[in-house]
């Protein structure tokens, strides 16, 4: 068959090699999100704990703890919204994403999936799209307990951007839980993801202001996408932050890239095993 | 009740008569060597035709699930070619037309088994109907249940569910009915000869080796990564006969070789091992206190001699010689 017969080629399709339309794959790929998200909501062990620990802290530090102080600018209340927003997401992604795809891996689930003609995206998508969708959650939970608990004022700007904020860190985050899920030992996964989660919060300075620590613990917060959501969050919050959108969004890019790279590597390694 | 017991013979399906059914998948060659050293796959061919069912038989670590993975295109060969409907395994267009189901330690435990079942037929372009999936794999009490509240049996119905969602050509199936059930695993079986039956090809892996007698057109038996020999149930057995008789050196004098209308006769007898030797067609005898196993190539004329020189034999049983045997034999020659 010549190219020029190629328009009539619709009434022979069942010749041609079946190839999916551009809506069929959105149809696949909004199936897997869906079903992702709600497999999620109802894997208690999991729901409950990425949503309970960022809401615990942030009630216990943001809300219990503080008289009303005032730090960089807004009430301790508001700054601390920000930074236990980006807790939750990186909870969300580490566990949601790095852990489950690791145990996906181990239990042959992935290979099944793989095996059918699932295009491979749909399957890192839906992921990605579960851990945005509970860091949206958490940063809600947190906006309604910050306004009906500490006194927190918050535009519908400011909510919108930190709201946006928190989704777009899933992607950086979820990558982080990708290189994690094809690199370390399965059945390591999630103590090594605990690893991850708490001294990656403490060092950005996520629970207590980085100017506490030590200058050298604070150099490395710079190689730290969770760091520069969170100065992206003060910003949107009309709290004082360093740097510029510009330098954090350059950071997280290229956290981003080297955690797709370490992700390649483990999955080569992995499929000369296979 | 039939005098001689044996295999459920008519119950094997018969490849369809007439031309040569075409290929749909075929390994050619193929050398699988991973980066620890160890050679799974060692210049491994075979072919599977449209509508057969095909046993893929061999101990652990002989090479299936590999020969599986690399059809499937989760794994790619060190040399030879792997073909599935003539294309690369890993082309979309040829995953369309293929089913699988994995051994899979746990699917996410809190999707139902109808949201898994919906998730795969979504992957394909022509899936079978939800209702005629239900059917095949005995879904209709478990299709609103959690995965992860399911007996060990009712996953592999599930998994076997999903292999069927997008009513492929080509269904490859490791290890499908563990954890099963007699009766489930039977209806298993009608529906993978239902399946054949309509043009579609099965590969089976499986270490019940009643399951590929019962089940399959062809049986390849694999071992260190090579075929050590294929053929029918009853051509295999046969061959392994053979093995079996010449494994057993230490017991007996060369024995000539085996036809597929060998049969082996257990009964309790007064009679020796010389006698039993004498008697047409008879093999191999072995006699255990009063239990004797004589395996003869013309079982109606040895157990007429027997019955007519000892009037109290009892206890008989006919059997064809166990495909297990012959399965041990053909691969217990290697360290």
């Amino acid at each position: 068959m010549s190219a020029v017969a190629l328009p009539l080629a619709s009434t022979s399709s069942a010749l041609a090699a079946p190839t999916r339309t551009l809506s069929a794959t959105l149809r696949i790929l909004f199936t897997e999100m869906r079903y992702e998200v709600v497999r999620a909501l109802r894997t208690r062990a999991y729901s409950l704990a990425a949503i309970g620990f960022p809401v615990m802290f942030y009630a216990l530090f943001g809300l219990l703890l503080n008289r009303g102080e005032s730090t960089g600018g807004v009430l301790v209340s508001k700054y601390l919204l920000g930074g236990y927003s980006v807790f939750g997401a990186l909870g969300a992604a580490v566990f949601g994403f790095g852990v489950g795809v690791a145990l996906d891996i181990n239990a042959g689930w992935l290979e099944l999936k793989r095996a059918s003609p699932m295009p491979p995206l749909a399957y890192l998508l839906s992921k990605v799209a579960m851990a945005g969708a509970f860091s949206v959650l958490i940063v809600c939970l947190l906006t309604v307990l910050g306004v009906a608990v500490g006194h927190v004022h918050i535009t519908l700007l400011e909510f919108a951007k930190i709201v946006g904020i928190a989704a777009f860190g899933a992607i950086p985050f979820s990558c982080l839980g990708m290189a994690m899920a094809f690199l370390v030992p399965p059945t390591s996964a999630a103590g090594i993801a605990n690893l991850i989660y708490l001294p990656m919060s403490f060092l950005s300075g996520l629970w207590v202001p980085l100017g506490a620590l030590p200058h050298v613990v604070q150099q490395i917060a710079h190689f730290l996408p969770s760091y520069h959501l969170a100065q992206m969050m003060y910003s949107a919050l009309g709290a004082s932050n360093k740097g510029t959108l510009l330098t954090h969004l350059g950071a997280i890019a290229a956290f981003t890239v080297a955690m797709l790279a370490l992700t390649l590597v483990g999955y080569r390694r992995k499929e000369q095993n296979a | 009740m039939p005098a001689v017991m044996d295999f459920p013979v008519t119950q094997q399906p018969s490849i369809p008569a007439g031309a040569v059914a075409a290929v749909v998948a075929e390994l050619n060659n193929v050398t699988k060597r991973y980066r620890s050293g160890v050679t799974a796959l060692d210049g491994l061919s075979l072919s599977l035709r449209k509508g057969e069912i095909v046993a893929l038989l061999g101990p652990n670590g002989a090479g299936k699930s590999t020969a599986v993975k690399l059809m499937l295109g989760l794994s790619t060969p060190t040399a030879g070619t792997v073909r599935i409907f003539g294309q690369d395994p890993r082309d979309t267009a040829a995953r369309m037309r293929t089913g699988a189901m994995l051994q899979v330690g746990r699917a996410p435990e809190m999707l139902r088994v109808r949201e898994h079942v919906a998730m795969f037929r979504g992957y394909y372009p022509k899936p079978m109907p939800y209702a005629d999936i239900v059917a095949a794999a005995g879904l209709g009490d478990i299709q609103h249940r959690f995965f992860g509240e399911l007996s060990g049996g009712q996953k592999q119905r599930t998994l076997f569910a999903m292999a069927l969602a997008g009513d492929p050509d080509l269904i490859f199936l490791d290890e499908p009915t563990v954890g099963m059930d007699i009766e489930s695993r039977r209806a298993l079986w009608a529906t993978i000869r239902s399946l054949a039956e309509r043009g579609k090809t099965v590969l089976l892996t499986t270490h019940y080796l009643e399951e590929a007698d019962a089940l399959a057109h062809r049986i390849i038996v694999v071992d260190g990564g090579r075929v050590i020999c294929q053929g029918t149930p009853a051509e295999v057995k046969a061959i392994g006969t053979e093995a079996v008789s010449g494994s057993a050196t230490e017991a007996a004098k060369p024995l000539p070789a085996l036809n597929t209308g060998t049969k082996i006769i257990h009964c309790v007898t007064t009679l020796n091992a010389t006698h039993l030797e004498a008697m047409p067609g008879v093999q191999h005898v072995i006699i255990n206190t009063a239990q004797a196993r004589v395996t003869t190539s013309q079982p109606e004329a040895t157990l007429r001699a027997m019955l007519a020189l000892d009037a109290e034999l009892h206890s008989i049983e006919v059997a064809s010689p166990a495909l297990e045997d012959a399965f041990l034999a053909l691969t217990a020659h290697r360290d």
